[in-house]
């Protein structure tokens, strides 16, 4: 066979998937439904951006909404006052969040564990108290409103239909960037560092060069997500990024399991789903969504698909000769040869 | 000593601190080229201090530590490695979650000659064939003897000119014990490379030791070829079990 045709075999469930997600909104007529999907594209950007901190590094950060609210923020106040045009203003807010992600990196990732986890708690509890008081810059409690709307090269942004595409553009380079990232040094780097940062270091990975590279790409990315949501929306207040925003996110990652890069799209599409199906039983609404959360704490702790590296294998990027073997729970068969 | 041989690590006079206690009071210690030294001792008489000195992860207030002749106190851990000591850390410490061989892969970080590193993976298997069956299992799965093997096999990926290594007989049985030993014998004879071993098992560790080094609270009491510290009567008394 071929190798064109056997790579095209081989990543044939990518390029199924591929496919159904651009003929989506042929299917999808309803606009309230597309704008539904539209926001599962936006969390899951999000919840793919904390997994590299909370799945990959095992750094656990329950602060993470405050950089999505950077990313808004700022992407609004670039296109609007500085007169940026989308692209850049995009670009722009992913740079200003990572560079945020870098100064609580810088000073925090020397503690460990519960006091790292409170320092991103306390940075997103300061972010949104900016927000909320920095009337002249943010207008307060009031938000910013008529965002404009995004427009890329001359595609004007303005119908769901539009969006949907451009969301769709972004998950897809995030999980690209994301697979090429974590296949090579660096991922390997990171997962190291998670499983056992002492013996990490005795290999030579420089655990704290990492942990903040790490930090501050997350950053990026819930940056990006938050440009792209203060443009869908049009009006941004500080009370999106607050933080039950994080617990939100977090929540979705415990779902959909972490440290693989198909977990957190699914957590966020069935957290997403979940709350949109039951809406007709408003009151009760949370519940359904806690108990969720209890019933896979109890259950499975890892998360739906947590525990096991589904690999997104894009086999014409990885030519690899030798068999990969994935890294499973403890309990993986033994596999001979 | 002779002195024309060429020392690979050099620590003179180095006190260590935690807070406001000494862990080591002028600690001097060589390992000359491809020689196995062992350093001996105690619970809490500073051995893992020494190692952690050596690492990096422990900075010494005074004296100087050097490897082929560089400075290597004060430099964080990754450079350390990258100079060429490679570690075998107490407890073994492998990747729980990651297969065999991924393991080895994490120990061969510091280098990036692709097609080297592919060939130390097959040599290691040929060292340690234990390894070779178990190389898809992940390692938490292994027995603490087959743990040690693989421990050694991803500290050798690096290709170090030291190796030192942090009790590797804890929590093993005894008949494995005298297996590891064996086996850090050959290593050392078939790499070439220079160990220093860190024990509390004195007896297995002289053995194979060409000298030796006892520590006592924080201070190097005794220093000898590992032959005349076999027969050294307070050395029999302390440490090596003979009534």
């Amino acid at each position: 066979m071929p190798t064109f045709i056997r790579t095209l075999l081989a990543n044939l469930p990518h390029i199924a998937l591929l496919a159904l997600a651009l003929i989506l909104p042929a299917i999808i007529k309803n606009q309230y439904h597309l704008q539904v999907v539209i926001f599962i594209g936006i969390y899951a950007i999000l919840v793919l951006s904390l997994n590299l901190l909370n799945g990959y590094v095992g750094l656990l950060s329950i602060g993470h909404a405050a950089f999505y609210g950077i990313g808004a923020y700022a992407s609004a106040k670039l296109m609007m006052e500085a007169g940026l045009n989308f692209p850049l203003a995009m670009s722009g807010a992913g740079l200003i969040s990572a560079g945020f992600g870098y100064l609580l990196a810088k000073p925090t990732l020397k503690l460990s564990g519960i006091y790292l986890t409170l320092a991103t708690l306390g940075f997103n509890m300061i972010l949104f108290l900016v927000l909320q008081s920095w009337m002249r810059f943010t207008n307060g409690p009031l938000g910013i409103m008529s965002i404009p709307a995004p427009s890329v090269f001359g595609w004007e942004i303005t119908e769901k239909v539009d969006y949907y595409y451009l969301i769709l553009f972004l998950v897809v380079m995030t999980l690209f960037s994301m697979q090429r990232l974590l296949k090579c040094r660096f991922g390997r780097a990171l997962l190291a560092i998670r499983e056992d940062q002492l013996a990490a270091e005795a290999m030579g990975v420089h655990a704290a060069r990492y942990k903040t590279q790490a930090f501050v790409l997350a950053a990026f990315y819930a940056g990006i997500a938050g440009s792209f949501y203060a443009h869908f929306v049009k009006f941004i207040s500080p009370d999106s990024f607050y933080i039950n925003e994080s617990f939100i996110l977090l929540a979705m990652l415990a779902l959909g399991g972490q440290g693989n890069l198909i977990g957190p799209v699914v957590g966020a599409a069935i957290l997403i789903l979940v709350p949109e199906i039951f809406r007709s039983l408003q009151e009760y609404r949370m519940i359904v969504y806690g108990s969720v959360l209890v019933i896979m704490m109890l259950v499975r702790r890892q998360g739906l698909l947590g525990g096991k590296a589904y690999s997104l294998r894009l086999s014409y990027f990885d030519k690899k000769k030798e068999k990969e073997y994935i890294r499973g729970d403890k309990f993986l068969p033994e596999e001979q040869g | 000593m002779p002195t024309w041989e060429a020392a690979v690590l050099e620590i003179s006079h180095i006190d260590t601190f935690y807070g406001p206690i000494q862990a080591l009071k002028d600690v001097s210690l060589t390992v000359n080229e491809g020689e196995i030294v062992s350093l001996l001792g105690g619970n809490a008489c500073g051995k893992s201090t020494t190692m952690k000195a050596i690492l990096g992860l422990v900075k010494p207030r005074n004296g100087h530590i050097t490897f082929n002749g560089r400075r290597i106190d004060h430099r964080p851990p990754s450079v350390v490695v990258k100079a060429g000591i490679s570690p075998v850390l107490e407890a073994r410490r492998l990747f729980p979650y990651l297969t065999v061989l991924e393991n080895l892969r994490m120990g061969a970080y510091t280098r990036r000659d692709k097609n080297g590193i592919r060939q130390d993976i097959e040599r290691m298997y040929d060292l340690f064939p234990i390894v070779k069956d178990r190389r898809c299992q992940v390692a938490s799965t292994l027995s603490g003897g087959e743990q040690q093997m693989v421990a050694m096999a991803r500290a050798l990926m690096a290709r170090p000119k030291l190796l030192i290594m942090d009790e590797p007989s804890m929590g093993l049985s005894p008949l494995f014990v005298e297996k590891v030993f064996d086996i850090i014998e050959q290593v050392n004879q078939k790499e070439g490379v220079a160990i220093l071993l860190v024990e509390q098992n004195a007896n297995m560790a002289l053995s194979i030791a060409s000298r030796g080094y006892v520590l006592q609270t924080g201070e190097i009491v005794l220093k000898d070829t590992a032959r005349n510290l076999l027969n050294n009567p307070l050395m029999q008394k302390a440490y090596l079990g003979v009534a």
